[in-house]
C-alpha cells in the first residue's frame, strides 16, 4: 500500500533507491530525452572538453529523484512540484543513492501537503543533486 | 594579499535585461506510449503504470502518465538549424563567457498528463542575475517553459543556465 499523509512524521527517511548508470543506460537516456550532448557516451569527447571522461546527465539523476518520490508515494499520491540542482558531478559505474528526507507535513487548500528534501550522493556521500519535492497525499 | 579589485561593468546589458519575460517560439511535444515506456526505461522505474496501459487504468490514469521528468518529445524537423548545446541566442553580455552548466531544473504539476497529450510549450527568461563563484564571475538566467494542452497550462518547468 502506498503512503498516506496521516503516516507521514516530519524528519522521517523515506526508502533509499540505489542507482548505478552504465554507459549503455546512458545512451538509453540520450534517445528517451533527446539530449544527445556526446560527453554523455563519448569518452574521448567528454576528455577533449576538459573532462576525466563520461558524466552521467543532470536530467538523469533528476529522473532517478522523480523515481524516489513516485516509489514512496505510489499512484494514490501526485507529485506537485519537484526539482533539483546540479552541484556535481557524477560517472557510469559508480555508486548514485536517492535518498529523501521528510522536511514539512501541512493542508493548504484542501490538500494534504508534504515537502521533502531529496538528494543524490555519491559513493563518498556527496550530495550531487539536491532538490525538494511538494507531494499531495491521500 | 589579493590584487586591488577593478571596477568592472556589469555582466548584464540593457539589451538582455530587455529580453526578460518576452516569450520565445511555441513548440508542440507529443507525449505519446513508446516514449512514455522509452523515458521509464531508461530511468529504470518498475511501476507497470508506465509500461502498461490496462496498469495504467486500474490505477485510475487514462492513459499511460508521464514518469516524472518527462514533458513530452518535441517533433523533429530535418530542416531545422543544428542546435549546439553550448551556443546561447541573443544578446550577449559585456564580457564573453565561454562555458556553460546547467544549474538545475524544476517541475510544477498541475494535473496528470498521459500518452496520448500533445502539448505546446513556449520559453521565456524569468530571471538574470550575475554573481560571483569558486569559478569567477556567473551569470545565472533562470527560464520558464509554460506547457500548455488544449490551452490549458498543465506543467510549469524553471531552469537555471550558469554561464562563466
Amino acid at each position: 500500500m502506498a503512503i498516506t499523509w496521516a503516516e507521514v512524521q516530519e524528519g522521517m527517511s523515506i526508502p533509499e533507491l540505489k542507482k548505478n548508470c552504465s554507459t549503455q543506460q546512458l545512451v538509453v537516456w540520450a534517445a528517451a530525452s533527446g539530449d544527445f550532448y556526446q560527453i554523455h557516451y563519448d569518452d574521448q569527447f567528454a576528455k577533449n572538453t576538459g573532462l576525466s571522461g563520461i558524466i552521467v546527465h543532470g536530467a538523469l539523476k533528476n529522473a532517478f529523484l522523480g523515481q524516489l518520490v513516485h516509489d514512496w508515494i505510489g499512484n494514490t499520491g501526485k507529485i506537485k512540484k519537484y526539482g533539483c540542482s546540479y552541484r556535481g558531478m557524477d560517472f557510469p559505474d559508480q555508486d548514485i543513492t536517492c535518498k529523501g528526507v521528510v522536511t514539512r507535513k501541512f493542508e493548504a487548500n484542501g490538500e494534504k501537503l508534504v515537502e521533502l528534501e531529496i538528494w543524490t550522493e555519491n559513493g563518498e556521500g556527496k550530495k550531487t543533486t539536491p532538490g525538494t519535492a511538494t507531494v499531495v497525499l491521500p | 594579499m589579493s590584487a586591488p579589485t577593478e571596477a568592472k561593468e556589469p555582466l548584464i546589458t540593457p539589451e538582455m535585461r530587455a529580453t526578460i519575460g518576452v516569450e520565445g517560439r511555441s513548440t508542440t511535444q507529443e507525449v505519446d506510449r513508446t516514449m512514455v515506456r522509452l523515458f521509464a526505461r531508461a530511468t529504470g522505474h518498475t511501476d507497470p503504470v508506465y509500461y502498461d496501459v490496462e496498469a495504467a487504468k486500474a490505477a485510475g490514469y487514462r492513459d499511460l502518465p508521464c514518469p516524472p521528468g518527462f514533458l513530452g518529445t518535441p517533433i523533429f524537423n530535418p530542416g531545422a538549424p543544428r542546435m549546439d548545446p553550448t551556443a546561447q541566442a541573443g544578446p550577449q553580455p559585456s564580457r564573453p563567457l565561454r562555458r556553460i552548466l546547467n544549474g538545475g531544473t524544476e517541475i510544477e504539476y498541475l494535473t496528470d498528463i498521459c500518452a496520448g497529450d500533445v502539448l505546446t510549450s513556449a520559453t521565456h527568461v524569468s530571471d538574470m542575475e550575475e554573481t560571483k563563484g569558486s569559478i569567477g564571475d556567473m551569470l545565472v538566467v533562470t527560464s520558464k517553459t509554460v506547457y500548455k494542452r488544449n490551452g490549458e497550462v498543465v506543467a510549469i518547468s524553471t531552469g537555471k543556465l550558469i554561464r562563466y
